[in-house]
C-alpha cells in the first residue's frame, strides 16, 4: 500500500501561460518563493542551450535566461506552451498561425503533437515539466530540503485532457500532484484567508492565454463554487498578437520589409508590442521605435483610445461567459457582493471598465479587489490549498474548497446525439451510473464514446475517450446488464469502472484517450529518469567546477597587484601565469576533470604567493594554507549563488 | 412505511471490526471513514424519504459532512481511505445536488417508488414539432402557434430583420408559459404534502399525479427555454 510521504512541504504552483510561480505557507500567510535571480516570476519559457555538450543532450534552460535566447536563437526557444496542453493536432492549427511553434514533421493525426526545439522534439507536457522542475528546484534551494508534493493550478475551464496533461507534466518533473486547483478558485482562497465573511463573490481571471470566470459562495470557511465558465484560448497573448499583426503589416506597407520570415525580428517586435501594451495601462499613449534589418526605423505612436478600440473585440469575448456563469449560479449582477480581479491582463483599464459594467460595481459604490498582486494571487491561493491538504496548520483547518466541473459529461447515443450524464457546474467529486447492454446475440464487447461539452451532437463536443467493455459473457442480445460508473474526481479528471451485473463479473475496460499520453509514455518522459540522472549529475559537477575555477582565477588576478607578487622569483611568476592560462583555457571547455586538475595545479603554484600574502597581512596562524583558503579568509567568501539546489547533492 | 435505517444491512468496520449499519460514512465506534453506504440519497443526510425539505438545514448538513469526508481531508491518508473518501464525497455531492432541487428531488423519489419516468424525456425534446404527440392536450393550439412564430423569428433573425410585433408576441407567450410553470410548481407542492403525510393509498395517488405534473413541467420548461434562446439570439 502506497502511503504518502507525510513529512516534507507541499508547495503551491501556478503553471501559467506567460509566467509560473511557486509559493508556500509561512505560518499563516502564503509567500512566493523567489528564484536565483531574486525574481518571483519564472517566465514559462524553455530554451535549448546553443552549445551541445559533446554529443550529449543539450542543456535546457528555463525562465529569464531562456527568454534572452528568444531573439538570438528563436528556433531553440518555446513559450506559451500551455496553449497546446492536452490538445490534438487538428485543434491547434489556429495557435500555429500566431505562435512560432514548430511541430515535428513526423507528427500524425491522433498523436500528441511534438514540438521541434533545435534538434530535439518535445511534447507539451515535457516542456511544462521543465518549467515545473525549475520551480521545484527553486523551492528546494529555498528550503534546503527536497520537495516532492505539490498543488498545481489550472484554468477552471480546462477540460479532462488538459488537466491530465498538466498532471502528467508534474509527474515528469518528479512531483506528486496532490491536487489540481482551478485558478480563479485559488485566487478566492488567497483573498478569503483574512476575511472570514459570508457572501457571493465573482472571480474574473484574464491571464496570458486563458480566461475564467467563477462565482463562489463563501460561508464559515467553505468556498462553494456555484458556477464557472471561460475560454481556454483567450488572454493577453491575443492582445499582443493584435499589436504585432498591425506592426508587421505596417512595416511591410511602409518599408517593404516582410519580417514574417525572420523569427528573431518577430520576437523583437513582439517584445516591443508587449512593452507598449504594459505602458498603455498607465499612460495615455505608447510608441514603437524599432530598427529594421535594412536600417530603416519603424516608429509608431499608439494612443490609448486607439488601443482600446483595437482590443474591444477580444475583451468582448469575456462578456458571454460572465453572463452565463451568473445565469448558471442563479444570481443577478447585483447579488455579487465582491469581484476579484486576477491575471496580468486585468491591469488594462479597459478590462476594469468592462468588469465594472458587467457587475454594476461603481453604480453600487463598489470596487473590484486588486489588493493582491494579480500575477501572484493564484500561486498564493495554491499555497493555501497545499496547506489545507497537508492538514497540519491551524490557519487553514476550517477552510474547505468545493469546486465544480466546468463542462458537462456525456455519452454518444444512437444517432450521434449526446446523453448527458453529469451536468456542468456539478460539485466534484461527482458520479453517474449508466447501464449498457448488447445489440447482437453472443456479443462480448460494447464500445462507449465519452464526450465533454454542451452541444447536442457528439461530433460538436470534445471527444474525451473511447471505452471498450470487453469480456462480456456471451448471452442473447439485450440480456447482459453492464453497469458503468463514471466518476469525476476532485481534480476534475474522469475515472471509469464497469461490471456485468447478471454474471457479477467485473468487465474489463480498455480506455483509448482521444488526446493524451499513455502511462508508459509518461513514464518514459520522466525528466530525471535513470538514464538522464547520471548525465545531469555530471552537468552539475561541471558547473560547480567552473565556479570554483572562476573563483580562484579572479583571486589570482587580483593578487598580481599585491606587494607579495613582487617578492616572487621570475620563475615562480611565470609558473603561476602558465597555470592561470591553462586553467582559463580548459575552463572554456566541458572537461570537468581537466578543470578540476588545472584548478588544483594553479592552487599549488600559488602556494608560496598565498603564504607571502598571509605573512604580510596577518599572523602566522594562517601559515601553510593555500591561495584558495587564504583568499577566502582574506577577501570576502565566495558569494556567487549556487545554481543548483543543495538538497539534490548526495 | 419501512424506515430506511431499519432496512440497512449490518457490516463490520474495516478498521476496528465492530459491526455497524451500512448507512454511515464513518464507523460509530472508531470514527474511521467507511466505503460508500448502500442507502438512498435521503439516508446520506440521515433523513427519511420525504418531499418537503428544510433546504437551509440540508445545506448545513451538506457542509458539515463535506468537512469530514472530502478528499482534501485525506490527501495523505492510506490509499483505501483516500479511495473511500473520494467515493463517499461523490455520493454526498450527488445526493445534495439531487435533493436540493425540487424537481430532481421529486423525480428521484418517484423513481425510488418504482415510477416510470422516461429517461429519454430528459433534455432531448428540443424541437417542439417532433414531440407534438406528447403536447398536453390543453396547450395543443398554443404550442402550434408558438412554434410557427419561433420559426418565423429565426428566419427573420437569419435575414437580419427586426420584427417588433413578433418579438412582443413571443415575449407575451413566454410570460404565459412562465406562469403555467409556476402553477405546476404550486400543484406539485400540494402533492408533496399529500405524499409526506398520506397513507399508502394516498401516496400512490399522489405519485401518479406527480408523474403527470413532472411531464407537463418538463414540457413547459423546454418551451420557455426555446423561446428564451430565440429571443436572446438577437
Amino acid at each position: 500500500m502506497a502511503e504518502s510521504n507525510v513529512s516534507g512541504r507541499v508547495v503551491g504552483i501556478d503553471l501559467g501561460t506567460t509566467n509560473s510561480l511557486v509559493a508556500y505557507m509561512e505560518g499563516d500567510a502564503p509567500v512566493v518563493i523567489p528564484g536565483v535571480d531574486g525574481s518571483n516570476l519564472v517566465p514559462s519559457v524553455v530554451a535549448l542551450d546553443p552549445i551541445s555538450a559533446e554529443g550529449g543532450r543539450p542543456t535546457v534552460t528555463v525562465g529569464n535566461s531562456a527568454r534572452k535566447s528568444l531573439i538570438q536563437t528563436p528556433e531553440r526557444v518555446i513559450y506559451s506552451v500551455k496553449r497546446l496542453m492536452g490538445r490534438g493536432l487538428e485543434e491547434i492549427q489556429d495557435e500555429l498561425k500566431m505562435f512560432p511553434f514548430r511541430l515535428a514533421d513526423d507528427v500524425e493525426a491522433g498523436e500528441v503533437p511534438r514540438i521541434q526545439l533545435g534538434e530535439l522534439r518535445f511534447t507539451p507536457p515535457e516542456i511544462s515539466a521543465y518549467v515545473l522542475r525549475q520551480l521545484k528546484r527553486n523551492a528546494e534551494r529555498f528550503f534546503g530540503a527536497p520537495v516532492t508534493q505539490a498543488v498545481i493550478t489550472v484554468p477552471a475551464y480546462f477540460n479532462d485532457a488538459q488537466r491530465q496533461a498538466t498532471k502528467d507534466a508534474g509527474r515528469m518533473a518528479g512531483l506528486e500532484v496532490l491536487r489540481l486547483v482551478n485558478e480563479p478558485t485559488a485566487a478566492a482562497l488567497a483573498y478569503g484567508l483574512d476575511r472570514a465573511k459570508a457572501g457571493t463573490i465573482a472571480v474574473y481571471d484574464l491571464g496570458g492565454g486563458t480566461f475564467d470566470i467563477s462565482v463562489l459562495k463563501l460561508r464559515d470557511g467553505i468556498f462553494e463554487v456555484q458556477s464557472t465558465n471561460g475560454d481556454t484560448h483567450l488572454g493577453g497573448d491575443d492582445i499582443d498578437n493584435l499589436l504585432l499583426t498591425i506592426a508587421l503589416d505596417e512595416i511591410y506597407a511602409e518599408h517593404g520589409v516582410d519580417l514574417r520570415g525572420h523569427p528573431g525580428a518577430v520576437q523583437a517586435l513582439r517584445k516591443a508590442a508587449i512593452e507598449a501594451k504594459i505602458r498603455l495601462s498607465t499612460e495615455l499613449s505608447a510608441s514603437f521605435d524599432i530598427e529594421l534589418p535594412n536600417g530603416d526605423r519603424y516608429q509608431r505612436e499608439i494612443p490609448r483610445a486607439v488601443f482600446e478600440l483595437l482590443i474591444e473585440p477580444v475583451l468582448a469575448r469575456t462578456s458571454g461567459p460572465c453572463k452565463q456563469a451568473l445565469a448558471d449560479a442563479g444570481v443577478t449582477p447585483e447579488e455579487i457582493d465582491e469581484v476579484v480581479l486576477v491575471g496580468g491582463s486585468t491591469r488594462i483599464p479597459a478590462v476594469r471598465q468592462l468588469v465594472d459594467e458587467l457587475f454594476h460595481l461603481s453604480a453600487r459604490g463598489k470596487k473590484p479587489h486588486i489588493e493582491l498582486n494579480p500575477d501572484e494571487v493564484v500561486a498564493l491561493g495554491a499555497a493555501v490549498q497545499a496547506d489545507i491538504l497537508a492538514g497540519a496548520s491551524k490557519s487553514t483547518e476550517e477552510m474547505l474548497l468545493l469546486d465544480v466541473t466546468p463542462l458537462s459529461l456525456g455519452i454518444e447515443a444512437l444517432g450521434g446525439t449526446v446523453a448527458r450524464i453529469i451536468q456542468r457546474n456539478s460539485t466534484i467529486p461527482a458520479s453517474a451510473t449508466e447501464h449498457f447492454t448488447t445489440g447482437v446475440d453472443g456479443q462480448t464487447n460494447v464500445a462507449i464514446h465519452v464526450v465533454q461539452g454542451e452541444r447536442e451532437l457528439a461530433s460538436d463536443c470534445r471527444s474525451l475517450a473511447r471505452f471498450d467493455l470487453k469480456g462480456i459473457p456471451p448471452m442473447s442480445a439485450g440480456m447482459p446488464r453492464i453497469e458503468v460508473r463514471f466518476l469525476i474526481d476532485a481534480d476534475g479528471i474522469l475515472q471509469v469502472s464497469a461490471r456485468e451485473q447478471r454474471s457479477g463479473l467485473a468487465a474489463e475496460i480498455e480506455v483509448k484517450p482521444t488526446y493524451g499520453l499513455t502511462d508508459e509514455q509518461v513514464e518514459s518522459m520522466i525528466l530525471d529518469s535513470f538514464d538522464h540522472a547520471e548525465e545531469d549529475f555530471a552537468k552539475r559537477l561541471l558547473i560547480e567546477s567552473r565556479l570554483e575555477a572562476e573563483s580562484i582565477l579572479s583571486k589570482v588576478a587580483g593578487a598580481h597587484k599585491s606587494p607579495a607578487w613582487q617578492q616572487l622569483t621570475g620563475e615562480e611568476q611565470a609558473a603561476i601565469r602558465a597555470a592561470q592560462d591553462h586553467l582559463a583555457q580548459v575552463n572554456a571547455g566541458t572537461d570537468m576533470t581537466a578543470i578540476r586538475n588545472a584548478t588544483l595545479a594553479l592552487d599549488k603554484a600559488t602556494q608560496r604567493l598565498a603564504e607571502l600574502m598571509m605573512d604580510a597581512a596577518v599572523s602566522s596562524a594562517l601559515r601553510g594554507k593555500t591561495m584558495n583558503a587564504a583568499g577566502e579568509e582574506l577577501e570576502d567568501a565566495v558569494t556567487a549563488p549556487h545554481p543548483m539546489a543543495a538538497a539534490e547533492f548526495k | 412505511m419501512l424506515k430506511v435505517l431499519d432496512s440497512a444491512v449490518p457490516v463490520a468496520c474495516w478498521s476496528c471490526a465492530v459491526a455497524h449499519n451500512d448507512v454511515t460514512l464513518f464507523c460509530p465506534h472508531c470514527s474511521k471513514i467507511q466505503p460508500p453506504p448502500g442507502g438512498d440519497y435521503f439516508s446520506v443526510f440521515g433523513l427519511e424519504q420525504r418531499l418537503d425539505l428544510d433546504l437551509a438545514a440540508l445545506e448545513h448538513e451538506f457542509h458539515r459532512l463535506s468537512r469530514k469526508v472530502h478528499p482534501d481531508r485525506f490527501a495523505r491518508a492510506l490509499e483505501n481511505e483516500r479511495q473511500w473518501s473520494l467515493a463517499d464525497t461523490a455520493l454526498l455531492n450527488d445526493a445534495y445536488r439531487t435533493l436540493k432541487d425540487p424537481l430532481h428531488r421529486t423525480e428521484y423519489l418517484l423513481k425510488l417508488q418504482g415510477a416510470e419516468i422516461g429517461e429519454e424525456h430528459a433534455g432531448k425534446d428540443r424541437k417542439g414539432q417532433e414531440n407534438l404527440s406528447r403536447v398536453p392536450a390543453d396547450l395543443l393550439e398554443e404550442v402550434f402557434e408558438l412554434n410557427m412564430q419561433l420559426e418565423e423569428m429565426r428566419m427573420a433573425q437569419k435575414a437580419g430583420e427586426a420584427d417588433p410585433d413578433l418579438q412582443s408576441s413571443l415575449e407575451q407567450a413566454k410570460r404565459k408559459f412562465d406562469g403555467l410553470q409556476q402553477e405546476v410548481d404550486q400543484d406539485l407542492r400540494k402533492q408533496w404534502q399529500m405524499w409526506d403525510e398520506g397513507d399508502a393509498v394516498a401516496r400512490k395517488k399522489a405519485e401518479k399525479t406527480m408523474v403527470a405534473l413532472l411531464d407537463r413541467r418538463r414540457y413547459l420548461s423546454n418551451l420557455v427555454r426555446d423561446v428564451t434562446e430565440t429571443l436572446g439570439a438577437e
